[in-house]
């Protein structure tokens, strides 16, 4: 074990996959940074900190910056993953989803399918999400909910920086698409890492929390904010069970209706707006298979239904916060 | 080319404003008064300005995450702006877009944009307003040499050529796209103006940080499109003084590059030393510009600082359906 950020948990996993797999590359904008300038290569290593040391150590050919095409950047991992390679691309933000969208939901997502079986597309496309930093509408937005959506894609939003690990390497050593969604406001969160080829399978959900009255189901950064909310509650002797789903496509059923069996209660805390989110989605799971077991209705705390504003009280209204989820909790109580 | 008095002085004060403008915007982020991510646009003044000094508020631009310049030169009003860039209910756009999506439609800004290369289609669209309104308006994408690269770019450019609108690409080459060089980035070279020539446009270059080469040529680019109708593109070679965004150490630069081009490559000094600027103005005029300038910058970023703030509880307004 090592105690260390998500960031740094990144870029040991690609650093350890590299070493290992030599058909594994990562390509981006600025993943190594300055090429074609005077500073040279690797003046910066990635904007976010998670490529440092990479095209030092495995060279341009496997650590590509690319120019501004991010659909030429997801094509281009598609097509190499289909010629045997294990290509990671980084997407600098989620948003640019928009971009490339065709790549991912109508190729990348289709070819085992459509293909008869006689195709693999085993890319990790990393795409940077998450509001916090006032980036305003086009830089905040947590699309693991329209991927989720698809077919095809297996969809991995780690929160601590173990299943970053684990799920980064799962993500390489399995033979579908995996969407690996990195929340910025995480980046800097510490925790102890497995030394060595940690795996964790995709459809496992992590207890991060047991108490028994309640069971909260939080998605990405709203785990640490469910976290907050449930050692309130603690106080008043309220104890809630906290799930973090790790993957959104596996879901992990079972684990949420076990937990909602016990409890009767659901609270589903998710960043993205309500309609068709993962919240809703969970929702409705819960209301078909566990009907007889709810107490109250599941209740969704999830972002208003509008684009993402920058002012910053704006945004702080945005983002579901500790006490929006302590609230549902108790409505969940008080009902009937 | 005839230049008059007014021409040169309003060009001048509109240069100043984008200057001083990101200046101030530069010392107030470190202090760490402003949220978000901000590209600020000094190094760039005669390019927007160039470009802009020949348009009216029915022609139509589109910009890019590094915008200010561009508004300024366009006509935003320069302390709505700041309101914007500070979060304030009073900005522009009422504090929900901040520093990369400022937008005028009222004055023909059609926005600033945090996504690279979405402009371009969006000048084609505007290209065909302008041509069914018939009126000889024009509608002009800024993008710059990173943008060059998006493939939306591409296909703006061919469409244009196919269905004859007015559009025009104006390439800003700062040498840069975050810390990539476009000799890297940009297979031709850092020729960006022969890619547009390839999809059967007729292309310009001129110098971007000089005011008056680069409005000289946008001259001849308006004459004939405005004329014929057909898109055209220019590529403006500029450059940016300061970091992609702010906080970035720069390490991309060659040693004494950033002393360099701000001592050669400065519009602002540039447009002191023209010809036309000598014989045309006194330098006295230009320095009493500077100071109004420097008053209307004070002013605003006073306003923008006391400025209303956004009221959470407003945050589902200008949205059809709330949940
Ligand atoms: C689609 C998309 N990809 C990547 C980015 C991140 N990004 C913002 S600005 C920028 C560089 C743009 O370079 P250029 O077009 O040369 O404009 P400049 O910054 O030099 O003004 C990048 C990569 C983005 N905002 N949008
Ligand atoms: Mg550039």
């Amino acid at each position: 074990m090592t105690v260390m950020n998500v960031r740094d948990a990144i870029n040991q996993t690609i650093h350890e996959a590299m070493e290992r797999d030599p058909s594994v590359i990562l390509l981006g904008e600025d993943v190594a940074g300055g090429a074609g300038t005077a500073g040279g290569q690797e003046a910066i290593g990635g904007i976010w900190g998670t490529s440092t040391g990479l095209v030092g150590k495995f060279g341009p050919e496997r650590v590509i910056d690319t120019p501004i095409s991010e659909s030429a950047i997801v094509g281009a991992a598609a097509g190499a993953a289909l010629s045997g390679m294990r290509p990671i691309a980084e997407l600098m933000f989620a948003d640019f989803i928009g971009v490339c969208g065709d790549q991912l939901i109508n190729q990348i997502a289709k070819f085992r399918y459509m293909f008869g079986g006689n195709a693999r597309c085993p890319v990790v496309i990393r795409l940077i999400y998450g509001a916090g930093m006032n980036a305003a509408a086009q830089h905040s937005q947590a699309f693991y909910n329209l991927l989720t959506a698809i077919p095809g894609l297996k969809v991995a939003l780690p929160t601590t920086p173990a299943d970053a690990k684990g799920l980064m390497n799962e993500a390489l050593h399995g033979d579908d698409p995996v969407m690996f969604f990195e929340h910025k406001a995480l980046y800097g969160r510490k925790g102890e890492v497995p030394d060595g080829l940690h795996r964790v399978p995709f459809g496992h959900a992590r207890m991060a929390r047991e108490g028994g009255d309640v069971t909260i189901v939080a998605l990405g950064r709203m785990v640490s904010f469910a976290e907050k909310a449930a050692d309130k509650l603690a106080a008043d002797g309220i104890g809630c069970d906290i799930i973090d789903p790790r993957t959104t496509s596996p879901l992990d059923e079972e684990a949420i209706l076990d937990s909602v069996e016990q409890t009767g209660r659901l609270v589903v805390v998710d960043e993205s707006p309500p309609r068709c989110s993962v919240a809703s989605d969970i929702g409705a799971l819960v209301a078909q298979k566990a009907f007889t077991s709810l107490d109250a209705p599941p209740e969704l705390v999830t972002a208003p239904h509008t684009p993402i504003p920058f002012a910053p009280e704006l945004e702080r209204a945005y983002v579901p916060g500790p006490p929006a989820i302590e609230a549902a909790v108790r409505r969940t109580l008080d009902w009937g | 080319m005839d230049y008059t008095r007014e021409g040169l002085l309003r060009a001048y004060r509109r240069m100043a404003t984008i200057r001083q403008f990101e200046e101030r915007l530069h010392e107030e982020i470190a202090k760490g008064e402003i949220p978000g991510f901000t590209h600020l646009y000094c190094g760039q003044e005669a390019a927007a300005v160039g470009v802009c000094e020949h348009l009216d508020e029915a022609d139509k631009i589109v910009s890019t995450h590094r915008g200010h310049g561009h508004c300024i030169a366009k006509g935003c009003d320069v302390i709505g702006m700041m309101k914007e860039i500070y979060g304030s209910r009073e900005g522009l756009c009422k504090g929900r877009g901040g520093s990369m999506h400022i937008a005028d439609t009222s004055i023909g800004m059609l926005g600033a944009n945090g996504i690279v290369g979405a402009g371009a289609p969006q000048a084609v669209g505007a290209a065909i307003a302008a041509k069914a309104a018939g009126e000889g308006k024009v509608a002009i994408a800024f993008s710059g040499d990173g943008a060059c690269n998006q493939g939306t770019t591409f296909e703006a450019m061919n469409m244009a050529v196919v269905i004859d609108v007015p559009a025009i690409f104006v390439f800003e080459n700062n040498h840069y796209s975050e810390h990539t060089g476009d000799s890297y980035a940009v297979a031709t070279g850092n020729d960006i103006a022969s890619r547009a020539e390839a999809f059967g446009m007729k292309v310009w270059r001129a110098n971007g940080s000089d005011f008056h080469a680069t409005y000289e040529t946008m001259a001849k680019l308006l004459d004939y499109v405005r004329q014929t109708g057909h898109p055209a593109a220019i590529e403006l070679d500029t450059e940016r003084f300061y970091g992609h965004f702010e906080g970035d150490p720069q390490r991309y630069r060659a040693k004494g590059e950033l002393d360099r081009i701000r001592d050669e490559r400065d519009a602002l000094k540039t447009f002191r030393k023209a010809p036309s600027t000598r014989e045309l103005l006194e330098e006295g005029e230009l320095d009493a510009i500077d100071k109004q300038v420097a008053e209307l910058i004070d002013r605003a970023v006073e306003e923008a600082r006391g400025a209303a703030r956004c009221d959470p509880s407003q945050i589902d307004e200008d949205v059809y359906a709330a949940y």
